[in-house]
C-alpha cells in the first residue's frame, strides 16, 4: 500500500502544469534540469517491456482532447462522470486500472510521457518489439539489448561492478547480450497460457480442427466453472496464482534483488497480453486486467525497494501505439504513438511530460495513429545518462546506435 | 496454393516417423522422403549413445548401493550421539548471534577436501535461498542420462531410429518411480538392453531386456524363489509370477492370444533365480544380473505344450526364445508399430504384412521397420494421429534449434503433460491412443507447455520461417500461417505454430 501525502504541495504545480498542457506551446527543452547529487546515490532502473503495443490512449486517455471522445468511442473514458478516468493534470486522465499508479503520481514519484514512440514506423510486433529492445534504428538485428549494452558503456569503476537482472523464464532481449547478466523467475512452475493466447489457438481450432477446438473449449470452459465467477481462463488453480498475480511476483522479486547490497541495479521484466485488438474494453476488460497487473508491479517494486526507491527510475514501455478509432470488433489496431509509464523516487514525477499532437483527424499519423511528437530513446537517455554518468557519445553509439541527432530529454529527474 | 507432394510427404517423414524437421532438415528429405528415413535406419549403431556416455547400469547400482550404505551409517552415528547427548546435559539454547550450522548439516557431515565452496558458480549471485542439498546419486544419474538422451534426439538426422527406441522403450516399460534403484537403472536399460537390440533380432531384445536389472526389479523377480527350491531355507517366501506374466501378456504374445493362468505360472517357475547382484553378492559383480542357482525352481517346465527341460538360467532363456518366435507375438508387434506409427485403429491389411516380414526375417527389427516406411499405406493414412508429450516438445525443441545444457524443462513439460521420463503408471507403458493424449485437460496442458516453449525458444527464431521449414513452404494452411503472422510477439507466435493443428497432428 503506497500512503497518499497528507498535502501535495502545490507550489510546484505552476512550474509542472507548464510541461504538457493543451494549448500550451512547449517542448522538454523547457524543463530545467535540477541540480542533482548524484555521486551519493546507488541508482536503480528498471526497463517493463509491454508487448503487444498498449493502447496509450487509454491507459492515460486525453479526456481533455475535444476529438478523443467521438474518435475513441466506446473504449473512451472521460474527465467525469460514470466513464470518468482518474484525473491528471493538463487535460489528460489514468485508466481507472492504475490506482498505485495515482497515488505515485499524487507523491510526485510517477509521470507520464505521452505522444512517444520508438524509431520503428511500421507495424510489425516482432520488429518493433526488436526496435524497442534492441535500440537500434530499425529491425534485423537482435543480438543485444539497449540495457545490456548501457551496462557495457558504464564509465571507470561502475563498469562490471553495477550488473543486470533479466526477470522471466527467458531474459528480455533488451538485457541480452555479451555484458553478464543474473536471471531469475518467480517460483511456482510454468506460468500459464493467457487468456489472448487462448482464444488465439481456439479461434485457429475453430477454423482448421473442430475436435481439438472442442477438448480446448471444454477444458477451459471448467477451469472458468471452478474458478467461481469467472477470472482469466487458464490462469486459475495454478501454482503461480492468476496474471495480476504473477505480474505483481515478478516486480516484487526483481525489487528484492534491486534492494539487496551488491546486487543487480539495472533490470528487465515483459509482460504480454497487450495485443487488444478484440473487446478491449474501457474500466472492464482485457487491457483493464492488464493495466491491473502493470500496477500491481509498480506497487509491488515500490513496496520491495524500500529504502531504495528514492533512487530508483522504472519505465514501463510497448512497441507502438494502437489506432486512434475502434474497430469493428471493439478493439483497436496496430498504430504509432503512445504513452510511457514511469514511476520512482528519482523522479520529478506529478505531471505528464508532452508536446501534445492534438487528434484533430489532419494530424494524425498516416490519418489513423497518434503522431509521434518524442522520441523514446530521447527519453531513456534522460533517464539513465546522469545517474550512470553516460556520456553523450556512448549513448548516441553504444547503448542506441546511430542516435547523436536524439538528445537526451531533460529535466525528468531530481 | 496447392501442396506440394514432396513437402507433404517430407513433412510425414519428420513428424509421422521422425522427431520432426530442424530448419533446412525438410529440403533434406523432399527429394527422396522414404529413402531418407532408410538411410538413417541403415546407419551403422545408430542407435548407440557412444560419445560422453553415463556410467553403466551395474556402475550406477552399485554407486546407489553405496550412498544408501553410507547414509544409514551416518544415520547410525547422528542417532548414536543423539543419544549421548541428551544424556550429558540439555542443549544450549540458540540465542542470538549463535548460529545452530552444525546442527543443520545435511546427512553429508565433512566435505570432503578437494575444491572448495568458493568455486566459481558459488561467486555467482542469486536471490537469497536455501543452500540445495547435493542431489542423491541416483537422481544424478537419472539427469545425466535425460541429457545424453536429449541430445541424441535432438541431434537425430530423421528421429525415426529414437522414435522407434522410444517405442521400444515404452514397450518394454520400467517406472523411476518403483525405486531408488530403478532411478538410478531406468536409463541404463534403454542404453543397454534396448539401444543395441532396437534394429537386431527381436529374440535378441526380449533377451536383453528381460535380463536387465531395471526389468527384473521393476517387476519383482528378484524376490521371486521356486517352491522347491533349497526347499525349507526360505521359508514364507516363493514365487512371483509378475514378470513372467508381463512378459506374456506385454511383451510378447498379448493379452488373448491363448496362454493360460498355468503357463504363466510354470514360466514364473522356470524364471526364478534371475535376479539382480546385490552390494554383497557373491553371485556376480554388485549391480548387474545375477543368476541364483539356489533359487531357481528345479525340474522341467511346460509352456504352451512344449517342455523345456532343467537348465538353469538356460531353461529361461529357451522359453524367452520360442515367445519370442510365436505367431501371436509377431502379430501383437506389428499391431502395436502400426498403431503407433500410422493410426489408433491399424489396419488390418498393414498388419498382416508387417506380421509377415517379421517372421518371415526372424524377428529382424530393422527390416520389419524398413517394411512399415516402405509402404504405401503407411504414408496416405490422413494425419490425424495427436503427436505424443515426447514428439510434442522434441519436435518444437528441433524446430527451433533449442538445445538446453541441462534436461530441466524438457523434464518439467513432460511431467505436465502427463509423459514423465521413464515412468509410466504401469507395466503396460504411455498409452498410444490420440484420445489419451488430447483429453481436454491434455490439451490445456500443451496450450500451457506452448506458451513456456515459446518464451524459451524464442532466440531469435523467426516464428514465420520456423513455420516453413517445420510445416513446408506450401503444407500449412491459410489459417495457420496468418495467426503466427498476426501474433502480439514472436513468443506467442511460436506458441500458436507449436498448437497448430498441422504441428499437432501427424
Amino acid at each position: 500500500m503506497i500512503r497518499r501525502p497528507v498535502d501535495v504541495p502545490l507550489s510546484r504545480r505552476g512550474f509542472i502544469r507548464a510541461a504538457g498542457g493543451f494549448g500550451v506551446a512547449c517542448g522538454f527543452g523547457f524543463l530545467a534540469a535540477p541540480a542533482s547529487a548524484a555521486s551519493a546515490r546507488d541508482p536503480r532502473f528498471v526497463v517493463i517491456i509491454l508487448r503487444g503495443a498498449m493502447d496509450g490512449l487509454s491507459a492515460v486517455p486525453p479526456v481533455g482532447d475535444p476529438d478523443y471522445a467521438t474518435l475513441h468511442g466506446d473504449l473512451a473514458f472521460a474527465a467525469s462522470g460514470d466513464r470518468a478516468a482518474l484525473p491528471l493534470d493538463s487535460g489528460f486522465g489514468l485508466h481507472p486500472s492504475l490506482a498505485a499508479f495515482k497515488t505515485l503520481y499524487d507523491l510526485k514519484q510517477a509521470m507520464v510521457v505521452h505522444a512517444v514512440a520508438t524509431s520503428y514506423r511500421d507495424r510489425s510486433h516482432f520488429d518493433g518489439q526488436d526496435v524497442l529492445e534492441s535500440g537500434n534504428p530499425g529491425p534485423g538485428r537482435t543480438d543485444s539489448g539497449w540495457l545490456n549494452r548501457t551496462l557495457a558503456a558504464l564509465p571507470g569503476p561502475a563498469k562490471g561492478a553495477i550488473r543486470g537482472l533479466g526477470v522471466g523464464a527467458t531474459a528480455p532481449l533488451v538485457i541480452r547480450g555479451p555484458a553478464p547478466a543474473l536471471g531469475w523467475a518467480p517460483p511456482g512452475g510454468l506460468a500459464p497460457a493467457g487468456a489472448d493466447l487462448t482464444q488465439r489457438v481456439l479461434d485457429l481450432y475453430a477454423h482448421s480442427d473442430a475436435v481439438l477446438g472442442e477438448r480446448l473449449h471444454a477444458a477451459v470452459a471448467a477451469e472458468k466453472v471452478a474458478a467461481e465467477g469467472g477470472g482469466e481462463p487458464g490462469s486459475t488453480k495454478k501454482p503461480g496464482g492468476g496474471p495480476v498475480d504473477q505480474m505483481r511476483a515478478a516486480a516484487a522479486g526483481a525489487g528484492r534483488l534491486l534492494a539487496t547490497p551488491g546486487g543487480p541495479r539495472l533490470a528487465a521484466l515483459a509482460f504480454d497480453g497487450f495485443d487488444t485488438h478484440q473487446n478491449e474494453g474501457a474500466a472492464q476488460g482485457l487491457l483493464a486486467q492488464r493495466l491491473q497487473g502493470l500496477d500491481a508491479s509498480f506497487e509491488a517494486l515500490h513496496a520491495s525497494l524500500g529504502e531504495a526507491w528514492k533512487d530508483t527510475i522504472v519505465i514501463a514501455v510497448t512497441e507502438f501505439g494502437r489506432t486512434v478509432r475502434v474497430n469493428g470488433t471493439h478493439g483497436t489496431d496496430h498504430g504509432t504513438a503512445t504513452a510511457a509509464l514511469l514511476a520512482g523516487g528519482a523522479l520529478a514525477g506529478g505531471r505528464v511530460v508532452a508536446d501534445w499532437p492534438s487528434l484533430r483527424p489532419e494530424r494524425l499519423y498516416e490519418g489513423r495513429d497518434l503522431y509521434p511528437t518524442a522520441d523514446l530513446r530521447g527519453v531513456i537517455k534522460g533517464l539513465i545518462a546522469e545517474p550512470f554518468g553516460l556520456s553523450a557519445k556512448a549513448l548516441a553509439e553504444t547503448v542506441f546506435p546511430d542516435s547523436a541527432q536524439v538528445a537526451p530529454t531533460r529535466g525528468l529527474i531530481v | 496454393m496447392a501442396i506440394n507432394p514432396s513437402d507433404a510427404a517430407a513433412v510425414t517423414a519428420f513428424n509421422r516417423f521422425g522427431l520432426g524437421a530442424r530448419p533446412g532438415d525438410l529440403n533434406d528429405a523432399a527429394r527422396d522422403p522414404r529413402g531418407f528415413l532408410l538411410e538413417e535406419l541403415w546407419t551403422a549403431n545408430v542407435a548407440l549413445i557412444r560419445d560422453h556416455a553415463p556410467p553403466s547400469g551395474a556402475e550406477a547400482l552399485q554407486a546407489y548401493y553405496l550412498e544408501q550404505q553410507a547414509l544409514r551409517a551416518e544415520r547410525a552415528k547422528m542417532a548414536a550421539a543423539a543419544m549421548q547427548t541428551a544424556m550429558l546435559a540439555p542443549a544450549p539454547p540458540a540465542g542470538p548471534g549463535m548460529t545452530a550450522a552444525p546442527a543443520i548439516r545435511g546427512p553429508s557431515a565433512s566435505p570432503p577436501p578437494g575444491p572448495s565452496a568458493a568455486s566459481p558458480a558459488a561467486a555467482k549471485a542469486e536471490p537469497p535461498k536455501a543452500p540445495a542439498s547435493k542431489p542423491a546419486v541416483e537422481q544424478a544419474q537419472f539427469l545425466a542420462e535425460a541429457q545424453a538422451r536429449l541430445q541424441k534426439q535432438l541431434e537425430a538426422r530423421a528421429g525415426f531410429v529414437e522414435r522407434l527406441v522410444a517405442f521400444w522403450s515404452n514397450h518394454f516399460a520400467v517406472s523411476v518411480a518403483k525405486s531408488g534403484e530403478l532411478r538410478a537403472a531406468a536409463g541404463p536399460f534403454e542404453r543397454e538392453a534396448i539401444r543395441p537390440h532396437a534394429l537386431g533380432k527381436f529374440s535378441a531384445l526380449l533377451g536383453a531386456a528381460e535380463s536387465h536389472p531395471a526389468m527384473i526389479l521393476y517387476l519383482d523377480n528378484q524376490n521371486s524363489i521356486g517352491p522347491d527350491a533349497a526347499p525349507g531355507k526360505f521359508a514364507g517366501r516363493g514365487l512371483n509370477e509378475n514378470l513372467a506374466r508381463e512378459i506374456m501378456e506385454l511383451h510378447t504374445l498379448g493379452v488373448g492370444s491363448g496362454y493360460t493362468q498355468a503357463d504363466v505360472a510354470e514360466f514364473a517357475r522356470g524364471l526364478t533365480g534371475w535376479s539382480v547382484a546385490g552390494p554383497d553378492s557373491e553371485s556376480g559383480a554388485p549391480g548387474g544380473f545375477a543368476f541364483k542357482p539356489n533359487w531357481h525352481e528345479p525340474g522341467p517346465r511346460k509352456i504352451l505344450g512344449k517342455t523345456y527341460a532343467e537348465a538353469g538360467v538356460e531353461q529361461g532363456r529357451a522359453i524367452l526364445d520360442d515367445l519370442a518366435r510365436h505367431p501371436a507375438t509377431a502379430r501383437h508387434i506389428a499391431t502395436k508399430l502400426v498403431r503407433h506409427f500410422v493410426a489408433d485403429d491399424p489396419a488390418p491389411d498393414l498388419v498382416a504384412m508387417l506380421a509377415k516380414r517379421f517372421q518371415d526375417s526372424d524377428g529382424d527389427l530393422a527390416v520389419v521397420a524398413s517394411a512399415l516406411v516402405s509402404d504405401d499405406r503407411a504414408w496416405v493414412a490422413p494425419r490425424v494421429k495427436v503427436r505424443t508429450p515426447l514428439e510434442f516438445v522434441v519436435g518444437a525443441a528441433r524446430a527451433t534449434g533449442f538445445a538446453p545444457h541441462d534436461p530441466g524443462f524438457y523434464l518439467q513439460a513432460l511431467n505436465l503433460l502427463g509423459m514423465p521420463l521413464w515412468q509410466p503408471s504401469g507395466p503396460n507403458g504411455f498409452p498410444d491412443m490420440s484420445d489419451g493424449w488430447a483429453s481436454p485437460e491434455g490439451m490445456k496442458a500443451r496450450l500451457d507447455i506452448a506458451w513456456a516453449m515459446g518464451q524459451r525458444m524464442r532466440g531469435g527464431a523467426e516464428p514465420l520461417a520456423v513455420l516453413k521449414s517445420t510445416l513446408g513452404e506450401t503444407a500449412a494452411s491459410p489459417e495457420t500461417v496468418q495467426a503466427v503472422s498476426r501474433a502480439e510477439s514472436r513468443e506467442q507466435a511460436l506458441a500458436l505454430l507449436f498448437m497448430a493443428p498441422e504441428f499437432q497432428r501427424r
